[in-house]
């Protein structure tokens, strides 16, 4: 039995559907994230699992009971608030013994488990410190103390990270799976940066008006898109419309608009004229003036159009002969002072492995 | 212009007001304390040629304040009327005050104008038709009357009563408490209470560790408002109260009105108005302590 169940839900407000009969199954121990766009639906389907919001149909189950008509101070969830919702006339210590305090524990036993839970979060001594007089990663951390201190069931947590600057994400997401492992607790965290999404979670469901799109781990989510949606908001990815000219063995012969013949990753079963389009991430590109002759099932001649530089890497746009633009990313491990490998106007060859793109169907 | 010279332009204004209205006005009060009465009322003067009128300054307002007990005894009396006002305007004004912070925001203005209204009508007009609501003729009376009646009980005066003058002091005073606890309940984070509930807080322990502890300025804004008003004040225990009911502005009154003892008179002005100060100034260090 999993520990969370989420059973065709579905709410509607008026006419608008926020989350259309979606279900879900989340296991103990999971870090499992929400990823889509706003309005998509994510932080409905939370409030709805808090219990601030009730579904206008389906059930939620956790640890197998249904929590229809169960009011948020009677589950065992508790929730991270985008701003952390600290209370401004209580001290530290106070806002983190409160839990405890509601659940009416001894004195005696939450000065410790205080203690312990601001350890577990590195802010041993800002005990006596009130909200107003702290970083927004210790108020950060004191939310998660606070929600912690009598290890709920399931941890939810909404956008968390929204507001801090990035390097402090990077360290406070690092952070966070590292205290998810120790503390064993059930995450489910909302987000709307993919990033975020594919670094912390064991599993991602990508949300779209309403529904699931799809349902995997990351590494699955990034390199198998299931449609367009996935692949285009998940990282960066070329997405040119085709059409099929024939499946067979997992492996598809596409015909790609203004750029010719591809072959790429598909499913089978597949019927010759269908259309949809061919997902190839701008990594699995190949780029050379001259590619070495025995690589590459796919090549293409070009010229580059115009490049992005990110520092780290270059996004190169390269028009083929047909006139298609496609994004490749390079490296930057360029030796010397130049920053890239090619200029604008330069003529390269791209190209990929068979199995580095993948067909979707519309 | 300098920004010392826009300084003194807008705050000199305001504190010239202060000066001419208030600070001038009690000094001459003080001062009025310290002299004699005049034979037909006022102050006598300063100096005088004349052996037999009496003339220059004395204590003896101030020993006939000391020397007898009753004038304690009805700064006492203020002080209940005063303390009792003000919590039962807490007790009233809190719900209206949380209710109206809590209706969706189109309705909320038209909520803050009805409690406000009242004050459209003139302040000794609404004391009149409370005496008519009192009076033994009104409906409310018979109606009160009549149900303790079953109950074997004498027919009770509502008007001319400590009942009444608490009803007139309540209501000219509760839209200055609704007032400062609406603009502070209405600034409430409402994510607090969310979170307050999703960690285990039912309603009363929401109100009670959150809203209340977050509203404290504005209950101590609110008891200032109303506390120290409602201690020297004179027409209401004058028109809805009986003899018992007689409070220290009364008295004061009489002192300048009718019996024209006005250096006692200022006396008993210059210590209400030291009272004042003194409860002003301990609701300003209770409330120092707040952080938020």
């Amino acid at each position: 039995m999993a520990l969370l169940e989420i059973r065709n839900v579905t709410r509607r407000f008026g006419d608008f559907i926020a989350v259309d009969g979606v279900s879900l199954s989340i296991g103990s121990g999971e870090f499992f994230t929400l990823l889509g766009p706003s309005g998509c639906g994510k932080t409905t389907l939370l409030r709805m699992i808090a219990g601030f919001d009730q579904p206008d149909a389906g059930q939620i189950l956790i640890d197998g009971k249904d929590m229809a008509g169960v009011p948020p101070e009677d589950r065992d969830v508790h929730t991270v608030f985008q701003s952390y919702a600290l209370f401004p006339h209580m001290t530290v210590a106070q806002n983190v013994a409160f839990p405890l305090r509601m659940g009416n524990r001894p004195p005696a036993e939450i000065g410790s488990r205080v203690r312990e839970a601001l350890e577990d979060v590195s802010l041993l001594g800002m005990e006596a410190r009130y909200p107003n007089e702290l970083s927004g990663g210790q108020r950060q951390r004191v939310a998660l103390a606070r929600s912690l201190i009598n290890r709920p069931k399931l941890l939810l947590l909404d956008e968390p990270l929204a507001a801090l600057d990035a390097k402090l994400k990077e360290r406070m997401q690092l952070e966070l799976i590292t205290l998810q492992k120790e503390v064993g607790v059930t995450f489910i965290y909302v987000t709307h940066d993919q990033e975020e999404a594919l670094a912390l979670s064991h599993r991602i469901a990508v949300m779209n008006k309403g529904k699931v799109e799809q349902l995997d781990e990351p590494a699955t989510v990034y390199g198998f898109p299931r449609n367009r949606f996935v692949a285009d908001f998940i990282g960066e990815c070329n997405i040119l419309d085709c059409s099929v000219e024939s499946v067979a063995n997992g492996v598809a012969d596409l015909d790609v608009e203004g750029l010719g013949r591809v072959t790429a990753s598909g499913a089978n079963g597949i019927a010759p004229g269908v259309k949809g389009a061919l997902a190839l991430r701008p990594e699995k590109v190949s780029i050379a003036r001259e590619l070495p002759a025995d690589t590459c099932v796919n090549r293409f001649d070009g010229r580059v159009f115009d490049y992005l530089y990110t520092g780290d890497v270059t996004l190169y746009i390269v028009e083929v002969e047909r006139g298609k633009r496609v994004e490749v990313m390079l490296p930057n491990n360029a030796v010397g002072r130049s920053s890239k490998f090619f200029e604008p106007g330069d003529a390269v060859q791209i190209g990929w492995r068979d199995d580095a793109g993948s067909f979707l169907s519309d | 212009m300098t920004p010392r010279a826009q300084k003194w332009l807008i705050s000199g204004p305001p504190l010239v007001y202060l000066l001419i209205f208030f600070a001038i006005p009690t000094l001459i009060m003080g001062l009025a304390s310290f002299r004699y009465a005049g034979e037909l009322g006022g102050l006598a003067p300063l100096t005088s040629g004349d052996p037999d009128e009496l003339a220059g300054f004395t204590l003896e307002s101030y020993q006939r304040f000391f020397s007898d007990l009753i004038y304690a005894q009805l700064f006492f009396k203020s002080f209940i009327y005063a303390t009792v006002t003000t919590l039962l305007c807490l007790l009233l004004a809190y719900p209206l005050a949380l209710t109206i912070s809590r209706s969706p925001k189109k309705y909320r203005d038209l909520l803050v104008l009805l409690v406000i209204l009242p004050f459209w009508s003139n302040f000794l007009i609404r004391i009149y038709a409370w005496m008519i609501i009192l009076g033994p003729q009104s409906a409310f009376s018979k109606l009160f009357n009549g149900a303790i009646g079953i109950f074997g009980v004498e027919p009770l005066p509502l008007l001319f009563s400590p009942f009444a003058v608490l009803v007139g002091l309540v209501y000219v005073h509760l839209p200055f408490m609704v007032l400062p606890l609406y603009a502070n309940l209405e600034k409430h984070d409402p994510t607090l209470l969310d979170a307050a509930q999703d960690l285990g807080a039912g309603a009363w322990k929401r109100f009670w560790r959150v809203t209340f502890p977050l509203s404290l300025p504005g209950v101590y804004a609110g008891a200032a408002l109303v506390f120290i008003p409602a201690l020297g004040i004179f027409a209401i225990p004058d028109l809805l109260g009986g003899t018992d009911s007689i409070l220290i502005g009364n008295v004061i009154k009489q002192q300048f009105l009718d019996a024209r003892d006005w250096p006692f008179g200022g006396v008993l002005s210059i210590v209400l108005t030291l009272l004042a100060i003194l409860f002003a100034g301990l609701a300003a260090w209770v409330a120092r302590g707040q952080r938020y």
